[in-house]
């Protein structure tokens, strides 16, 4: 065997490898889920599963409170995107086609909100909630979502439209259109993928935030709440249906998105 | 007047964002300060951070948070930095593993916690197998409350699976931006793989790999979810007290004290990181 070909294996051995540490818990919670209720117990259990079943999944669905804390979770998403695009797409249009004083500045604000730990602000967040009887309401739970969201979104819609050419709306402008036409009849439809894919990092940076949803809501949970409110009673079956659950929408978004993972979390 | 409206149309753009931050952020900030100044009767005290430091599950949440932030930071970039380094090799098909290993990205800390109880509870698949392949006789208590090494092992793993994609996708990123001539001059000059990675790559990825850590450890700092999933309240964490104080003590002062202190380390963390790892790329420079 010659060195290269030593070298070329390696290398996938390596992938591989790393390939199947990422994938093997995705692959026991699956079959955990899948296990008929009364086998969740069975010891040893086999890697491979002997049976199948639903009734472990249904168990966890119509367990007390969990489709309402799903449709709660969608909306608080909905919810979250709406009001992220609506505030950060003129901010990323900005930042694509003007040199301004203090856009640097700016950008450094969008950067620091990326990092910054939004979710511990939830504690203050309530008790000002609960003065202006928003508390265990679903929009304070997306306002707080969308802060979290918000500098993603700046940051991806900011390079979609440096992305779609200046000079497209420019002939639409000199053709007629007011600079709001131009933007809304050639660079907005250009960039709707690419708006589609902040809409959908939202819906996951939603969907699965817990901190924040369970310091501010107590009866109208979303799902992560929901589920983490009832750790400490459930049955390991609520558990392992719920974990797949969650996991599951997550994984379909990530793979839609997945040209766009560089400029979410790649930019510094 | 037309030159005029475009002089000021970037910063009506950009007033909706800074507006809302400032709503959300920084009058949350002010108001977390004074609650926790604030004595629950009314009037300044240091009552609340003196109850804080006082209880009796606050030096466990302080030394474990920081336990767990100092074993798995250095885990996760190790671990990042190989995935990043395989990648960026771009063998046939490295598009689809970098697909593979960014899935976790997408995953909560609470159902990453979920996924891996399935591997590390009495009866689950780590001691299903090690039984099976006739290492033990009987399942062992990895999450029990008298094996704080177990549930930490636990903990570790399961946010070293789940957190790794983040720091991959940053490094990856970084070294897109590293032209390809450096790798092929330093193959000009002779360097093997492990030097070109060390002398060539990670200089130029510092600046990454410094977000990175910033970003990892502030995260850190927030660790909650997941260890409420594998230990329940065995194992306290600072964000977790936070927690417990406002949702099941009810008393938002102490929960308040409990922010403060989180978004003062986060503060103290990316200073000293900065400092630290800025002052060193000063030097390289000189």
């Amino acid at each position: 065997m010659n060195a290269r070909v030593l070298d070329r294996s390696l290398l996938y051995g390596a992938a591989v490898f790393l390939a199947v540490w990422v994938l093997v818990p995705f692959y026991l919670i699956a079959i955990s889920a899948f296990t008929p209720q009364a086998k969740i117990f069975d010891y040893p259990k086999p890697l491979v599963p002997t049976s199948f079943s639903t009734d472990t999944m249904q168990f966890f669905l119509e367990a007390r409170g969990v489709l309402p804390s799903v449709l709660n979770s969608l909306l608080v998403a909905v919810f979250t995107i709406i009001f992220g695009l609506v505030l950060g797409t003129p901010a990323g249009y900005a930042l694509a086609r003007f040199r301004f004083r203090g856009r640097e500045a700016f950008q450094v604000i969008v950067l620091a909100t990326k990092m910054f730990p939004i979710a511990i602000l939830s504690i203050p967040l309530a008790v000002t909630f609960l003065q202006l009887g928003l508390y265990d309401n679903l929009v304070s739970v997306a306002l707080v979502h969308t802060a979290m969201a918000l500098p993603f979104i700046i940051l991806v819609t900011g390079g979609v439209f440096v992305a779609v050419s200046h000079e497209l709306e420019e002939a639409a402008q000199t053709l007629g259109c007011s600079r709001w036409g131009a933007f809304l009849r050639v660079a907005l439809p250009l960039a709707l993928p690419g708006l589609a894919a902040a809409a959908i990092f939202t819906f996951v940076i939603s969907w699965n935030e817990v901190f924040a949803a369970t310091i501010l809501t107590l009866r109208t949970r979303t799902l992560p709440a929901q589920v983490l409110a009832s750790l400490a009673t459930s049955p390991l079956a609520y558990k392992f249906a719920g974990g797949l659950f969650m996991v599951l929408p997550a994984i379909v978004f990530i793979f839609l998105i997945r040209k766009y993972l560089m400029n979410l979390w790649g930019s510094r | 007047m037309r030159a005029r409206t475009e002089r000021f149309l970037p910063f009506a753009l950009l007033l909706p964002s800074i507006g809302f931050l400032g709503l959300l952020i920084v009058i949350p900030m002010v108001q977390a300060l004074l609650l926790a100044v604030m004595a629950e009767g009314g009037g300044l005290s240091a009552e609340n951070f003196q109850r804080m430091f006082a209880d009796v599950n606050f030096s466990d949440a302080w030394r474990n948070t920081l336990l767990l932030l100092i074993l798995i930071v250095p885990l996760q970039l190790v671990l990042a930095l190989c995935m990043a380094l395989l990648i960026n090799s771009r063998f046939r098909g490295h598009g689809f593993f970098l697909y593979i290993y960014a899935i976790p990205l997408a995953i909560s800390d609470l159902a990453a916690g979920i996924l891996w109880l399935a591997v590390f509870t009495e009866r689950g698949y780590l001691n299903s197998t090690l039984q099976n392949a006739g290492v033990i006789t009987q399942p062992i208590l990895f999450l029990s409350f008298d094996n704080l090494g177990g549930i930490l092992t636990a903990i570790v793993i399961a946010e070293s699976w789940r957190a790794t994609a983040i720091v991959l996708i940053i490094l990856i990123a970084g070294l897109q931006l590293i032209p390809r001539d450096f790798f092929e001059a330093a193959d000009l000059f002779g360097a093997n793989r492990l030097r070109r990675t060390v002398h060539v790559v990670l200089p130029l990825l510092r600046p990454s790999l410094q977000s990175a850590l910033i970003i990892r450890t502030i995260f850190a700092f927030q660790t909650f979810a997941v260890v409420f999933a594998l230990a329940g309240r065995n194992m306290p964490v600072l964000a977790g007290e936070a927690y417990t104080w406002y949702a099941t003590n009810r008393n938002e002062h102490i929960a308040a004290a409990y922010a403060v202190l989180l978004l003062g380390l986060t503060i103290v963390a990316t200073v000293v990181y900065l400092r630290v790892l800025g002052l060193r790329e000063a030097e390289v420079q000189r």
